[in-house]
């Protein structure tokens, strides 16, 4: 029960802290999730780094409000994207669409990846591929057991 | 050349930094964004008038000739800091400059006009801020070029400078005009 309590207080703070205001949201609780969803894709354009979702700045306010009516005039999601996008640009969605201009973004580091794995997958065995040394011969292996013995009779 | 294998991810560090600098060093603001409406149809739009004046400005103010479209507002510092400009590009050299007020309180904008100088051909006020959407626009000032065939052919977010003025939009204009 205590440890109930602890983990209650530990994860309480990390409810996002919210933007929207009471009065933006809509009646229907499954439009405003929809719109929720749809507005943590969007950019603000004026802080760049956070979603309108978590804007205070009055664009993202003004955003949020026009997600929502495009939403309740019956718009898909989809739709309600491409007419944000269709102004904005791509780089108002937070995750950018996959296409010619973003490979570089999407695939690059799986790409550095695997070619630094190629690259130590090729040193590593040209290393293996060097010559074994030669075996020792008779007299080189009873020096060898010779001074093996001596260290266990030292340290035993 | 066994040697030289390992001189590549120097050369691929060196590449990537010359890549990333030269931006940087020409001084190109990583946070001016492109615009999705390049080379598009401009958004129709039709604002009311500022109290006083005789006529807003809409979609039918831009046709058939080379129009600037400035987003401005009374409370907006670095609109301000244009507008000797956009005087100047209106009075001196006969560009048509649509203004278009963005989320301004009537009365100041008319007493930042009396103080400052009216440059526009016609003023619209948009005060929920609804044109400036469809326009793409993401702060006060925002300059577009609309050619006569009523498409946009440049943006620019922030204040005009006198440099952006005499190297891109004069030559464009002129371009345009011809």
């Amino acid at each position: 029960m205590r440890w109930v309590a602890i983990l209650a207080v530990l994860f309480l703070p990390w409810a996002p802290a919210l933007a929207v205001e009471p009065a933006e949201m809509l009646d229907d609780p499954v439009l405003e999730a929809r719109a929720r969803d749809i507005s943590q894709e969007l950019r603000c354009l004026v802080c760049q780094n956070q979603s309108i979702d978590d804007s205070n700045a009055p664009l993202a306010a003004d955003l949020r409000v026009l997600v929502r009516e495009r939403l309740a005039a019956g718009d898909s999601d989809d739709q309600v994207m491409a007419f944000v996008t269709s102004r904005y640009g791509d780089f108002v969605r937070l995750r950018p669409p996959v296409q010619d201009n973003t490979y570089i973004l999407w695939f690059g580091p799986a790409v550095v990846l695997l070619a630094g794995v190629a690259i130590l997958v090729f040193t590593t065995s040209r290393r293996r591929r060097r010559p074994e040394p030669d075996p020792l011969t008779p007299e080189e292996r009873q020096r060898v057991e010779a001074l093996l013995a001596g260290r266990d009779e030292g340290s035993g | 050349m066994r040697r030289a294998f390992f001189l590549v991810p120097l050369a691929a560090f060196i590449a990537l930094a010359v890549w990333v600098a030269v931006p940087l060093i020409r001084g190109e603001d990583p946070q001016e964004l492109p615009s999705a409406l390049i080379d598009r149809p401009a958004p129709a739009f039709d604002l009311p008038a500022l109290p006083g004046h005789a006529a807003g400005a809409s979609s039918a103010d831009l046709g058939g000739q080379v129009t600037l479209v400035n987003f401005f507002a009374s409370w907006c510092v670095p609109c301000l800091a244009e507008h000797p400009l956009l005087t100047r590009l209106a009075r001196e050299d006969g560009i048509r400059v649509v203004g278009i007020n963005y989320k301004d309180e009537s009365a100041d904008a008319l007493a930042w006009l009396a103080q400052h100088g009216d440059p526009y051909l016609a003023i619209g006020a948009d005060r929920d801020g609804r044109v400036a959407i469809d326009w793409g626009v993401y702060g006060v000032p925002e300059t577009f070029v609309v050619d006569a065939g009523g498409r946009i052919r440049l943006r620019h977010p922030g204040p005009l400078t006198p440099d952006l003025v005499d190297d891109t939009l004069l030559p464009l204009l002129r371009e345009l005009a011809r």
